[in-house]
């Protein structure tokens, strides 16, 4: 170590494996972990959403798991809600529709309309 | 008569052994400023207690007066000249774990096992010791058992955990 | 892909609590459930509230599990990181809110406190220098580097900081007055001899965030142009100095410590000093003989150890939480130092909140909070719905803060002002069934064993007043005897040459101040309001109340009571040796103490 820069790189790096623990504010996704959600793929799909956040450098956006959401011929679901925008919760998200629905909506800003299930909070 | 030390160790690998170590210790520690209290720790380690042929070595290898030694040891409560049981017992009486009624858990130690602070009991079981604060006030009151902490104790809980003990 | 962290307290509490065998139920669960590639375990440095552990906290939600043990651990991976629901039998519930809290943020205990000193305690891997970096660590040494020592000094003094350690001396002073000192080479000290009984904030530092002090030893270093520095550790300790001398290899190998320190061409190294078990060496002229490996025997001042400190060189000498402000000040400026705290104690204070208090722990407030605020609102109150008695600060060199004292925002000044003292910290939380005799008494024991013998007044003194504390606890004291304490008290006060002789007599003399009363009870009517002193008390049975079961009369030591089965028991006071044991084994309250 030698150098301010260098110090500065070390933390840049270390701040993305510390960032779980960060609050973060501009979003939640919450992938439905129920029994039914882990039978039709949930965990893939909570993995996905993860790995493709992290791929975009998206790390204002926290992703949490929750018990069942009660949909169960749609699952896995996951709910979608960014700050100031009425939250969207999403049927049949198996791993490619994740990726897509991290790309077009919290990436692009737009809800991937044949996905949806329901708009607004419940 | 009594051997002197060099005859000891060659008649005692045992011995010699410790001392080995403690010869390792020091030179590792000869150029520091200052290290006896360090190699005093060292020594208690390896030999589980300071008998006076320790001191007089360490007095010798780091070119002090024996008298010196003596009185770091006699100063500092954490060394022992005389050997200790196989398991030390420090009942904490700091005072966080006085006032939740430390004195009655160490009262029930001195009981169980016949000996007050300071002693070793005739089996050379247990070594019993009171110590002023371990740090775990927040589980007050607090038994320390070689290396393991115990908090929350009551008489009888601490009864039931010596017995763990051989 | 890791995609929950879990932050495990290793604090000391904790440790004792079953934190080791928590983890390992976690571990194995993770395996059985196959993710263990998924979620990372980080063990972390005390969180505080030390009643509640071993603690468990899950991210990215940030759950707070608290009282974990090995048999419901397996709970927090099958049920939360596997189903994705929470356990709530693991949640916080306060004793008056109705509703279990989620988050730390929930919990009134974390919601009222500053984190500065402990900034990363309970929240970083003490392990990772990474981690202490990404929390900006060494920063403030880079920036100390391009200030230069005149500033760095500056800076230190504008920000009020005082020392921790209990006498709040202007750390700034010490720092310029070691520069400014003739005389070469000059050393940088640590004190983490936590010697005061029931303070355990210097241990949580070095334990859970060991860098912080590094650094600040580091940029002291700088500034008062050494290239040594010790720091003393109590031997009590042992995972502290075992964190630390991790950190310190860390710090070596990333090029904080040894030559040429980020390419400033300083050169700096830390070496570790155990204790041995002396208090004194907490007294700083003490520890400085005892870092040169001799007796702890404490020497006039001046000459202060900023003229003439170890090997009788210019020397640095501050506490494990002064340390760990002054990279922040660096960072963020004096007056973001200034900017909580009150004008002349500004800045934070970590209290050990422990004794009858609902809430143990480790907290930090800004300095001026009120005892009530502590006690009551981070405190929950007094355990059992007892009385609040008081407060016991600066342990064997303090006295105490009563009731009436409650709303005292509390710093340096004021609480000198009433006959105590800041101390490092350890605040003792006492309830009515405290008898403050008896606690003074506890003290005076404790310094009759320490005092190191090299003054007469507090060797032979404390030693009298002992004397006399035990015949009044033993209900022999004597008419004048009050009188005789503090008469006695005020002479080691002023004839004693180091802190721990002047301070002796504190907890005597302020029990006196406020409790005169209780002595009075003890010496004149022979009884202890508090029923705690043992020759005091009488023991006798509520024939009411008694069933006859025989319960006592079999735990009964000298065979004092007597009675027949199912019928009314007597104890015979001549016999009694007053031990209490039937009164731990009655279940029908029917042995009353008096």
């Amino acid at each position: 170590m030698k150098s301010l820069e260098e110090l500065k790189r070390i933390k840049e790096q270390t701040l993305k494996a510390m960032d779980l623990r960060q609050a973060k504010d501009r979003g939640k996704v919450v992938v439905a972990m129920g029994t039914c959600g882990i039978a039709a793929g949930a965990k893939d799909t909570l993995m996905a959403v993860i790995e493709e956040l992290e791929k975009a450098n998206i790390h204002d956006v926290q992703v949490v798991q929750s018990g069942c959401m009660g949909l169960c011929d749609r699952e896995p679901t996951i709910e979608v809600s960014m700050k100031d925008q009425p939250s969207v919760i999403y049927g049949d998200v198996d791993d490619a529709n994740a990726r897509r629905i991290v790309h077009e909506h919290i990436q692009g800003g737009q809800v991937v309309a044949e996905l949806v299930i329901r708009r607004g909070n419940i | 008569m009594r051997m002197n030390l060099e005859d000891r160790l060659n008649e005692n690998p045992e011995l010699k052994k410790q001392f080995d170590e403690l010869d390792a210790y020091i030179d590792e520690k000869a150029s520091q400023q200052g290290s006896l209290i360090n190699v005093m720790h060292r020594a208690q380690e390896i030999f589980g207690y300071l008998p006076d042929d320790v001191l007089y070595y360490v007095a010798k290898r780091l070119n002090v007066p024996r008298s010196t030694v003596y009185g770091v040891v006699t100063f500092y409560h954490f060394f022992s000249r005389v050997p200790k049981g196989r398991h030390t017992v420090s009942v904490c009486l700091g005072t966080a774990c006085y006032v939740r009624g430390g004195s009655t858990v160490y009262d029930r130690v001195m009981k169980t096992l016949g000996i007050k602070a300071g002693e070793t009991s005739q089996d050379r079981r247990f070594t019993l010791d009171l110590v002023r604060c371990v740090g775990a006030c927040g589980l007050a009151p607090v038994v320390v058992i070689d290396k393991d902490t115990y908090g929350r104790m009551t008489p009888d809980k601490v009864v039931t955990l010596l017995n763990k003990y051989a | 892909m890791i995609r929950n962290q879990l932050l495990i307290c290793a604090g000391g509490a904790c440790i004792t609590s079953g934190e080791k065998s928590v983890k390992d139920a976690l571990v194995e669960e993770l395996a059985r459930n196959g993710i263990q590639d998924e979620v990372q375990i980080i063990e972390t440095g005390c969180m505080g509230a030390c009643d509640l552990g071993p603690i468990v906290v899950v991210y990215p939600e940030g759950t707070f599990y608290q009282k974990v043990n090995v048999q419901n651990a397996g709970l927090i991976v099958s049920e939360h990181l596997v189903k994705g629901r929470t356990v709530p039998e693991l949640l916080y519930h306060g004793p008056t809110s109705e509703k279990k809290a989620q988050t730390s943020e929930e919990i009134p205990f974390y919601t009222r406190q500053v984190k500065r000193v402990l900034r990363n305690c309970g929240v970083i891997d003490p392990l990772s220098i990474e981690e202490y970096i990404a929390r900006d660590g060494y920063f403030g040494l880079g920036k100390a580097l391009e200030m230069g020592p005149d500033e760095i000094i500056k800076t230190v003094q504008d920000s009020g900081l005082r020392g921790r350690g209990g006498a709040g001396f202007p750390t700034g002073i010490k720092w310029k007055a070691t520069k400014d000192a003739t005389g070469s080479p000059k050393y940088v000290v640590c004190n983490g001899d936590e010697g005061d009984p029931g303070a355990f904030m210097d241990r949580s530092v070095l334990e859970g965030d060991p860098h912080s002090v590094i650094e600040a030893m580091v940029i002291a270093g700088f500034a008062v142009g050494a290239a040594t520095g010790y720091v003393y550790v109590r031997a009590e300790y042992p995972l502290a100095i075992e964190r630390l001398d991790y950190a310190l290899k860390k710090a070596r190998e990333y090029g904080f410590l040894g030559k040429n320190i980020l390419n400033s061409g300083f050169d700096f190294d830390i070496e570790i000093r155990i204790g041995a078990g002396a208090f004194v060496c907490g007294e700083e002229t003490a520890l400085l003989r005892s870092i040169e490996g001799k007796r702890g025997i404490p020497s006039l001042k001046p000459p202060f150890p900023a003229q003439a400190g170890l090997w009788g060189k210019p020397t640095l000498i501050n506490n494990v939480e002064t340390y760990a402000n002054i990279a922040p000040i660096l960072i963020n400026g004096a007056d973001w130092f200034r900017s909580v705290g009150t004008s002349k104690s500004p800045g934070t204070k970590v209290f050990a909140l422990v004794g009858k208090v609902q809430n143990t722990g480790l907290v930090e407030v800004p300095m001026g909070t009120t005892l009530r605020e502590l006690v009551f609102d981070i405190g929950g109150g007094i355990r059992d719905g007892k009385k609040f008695k008081g407060a016991q600060t600066g342990g064997p060199s303090g006295g105490v803060i009563t009731a009436d004292y409650l709303d005292m925002p509390i710093d340096f000044d004021t609480v000198k002002e009433i006959g105590t003292i800041m101390g490092s910290g350890g605040l003792v939380i006492l309830d009515e069934d405290n008898c403050m005799v008896d606690v003074a008494k506890f003290y005076l024991e404790f310094i009759v064993d320490e005092s190191c013998g090299k003054c007469t007044p507090c060797r032979e003194g404390t030693r009298q007043m002992y004397r006399i504390m035990e015949r009044i606890c033993d209900g022999k004291g004597r008419g004048g005897d009050v009188e005789k304490l503090k008469s006695l008290g005020k002479v080691i006060q002023l004839t004693s040459l180091c802190g721990l002789g002047q301070t002796a007599p504190n907890p005597v003399l302020s029990t006196i101040r406020f409790f005169e009363d209780e002595y009075r009870a003890h010496i004149e009517d022979k009884k202890c309001p508090a029923h705690v002193c043992k020759h005091l008390l009488t023991y006798s049975i509520n024939p009411d109340k008694c069933v006859g079961c025989t319960a006592c009369a079999r735990q009964c030591p000298v065979q004092a009571i007597g009675g027949q089965v199912k019928k009314v028991h007597v104890i015979d006071q001549a016999t009694c040796i007053k031990c209490g044991a039937c009164y731990e084994v009655c279940r029908f309250d029917a042995i009353l103490k008096e």
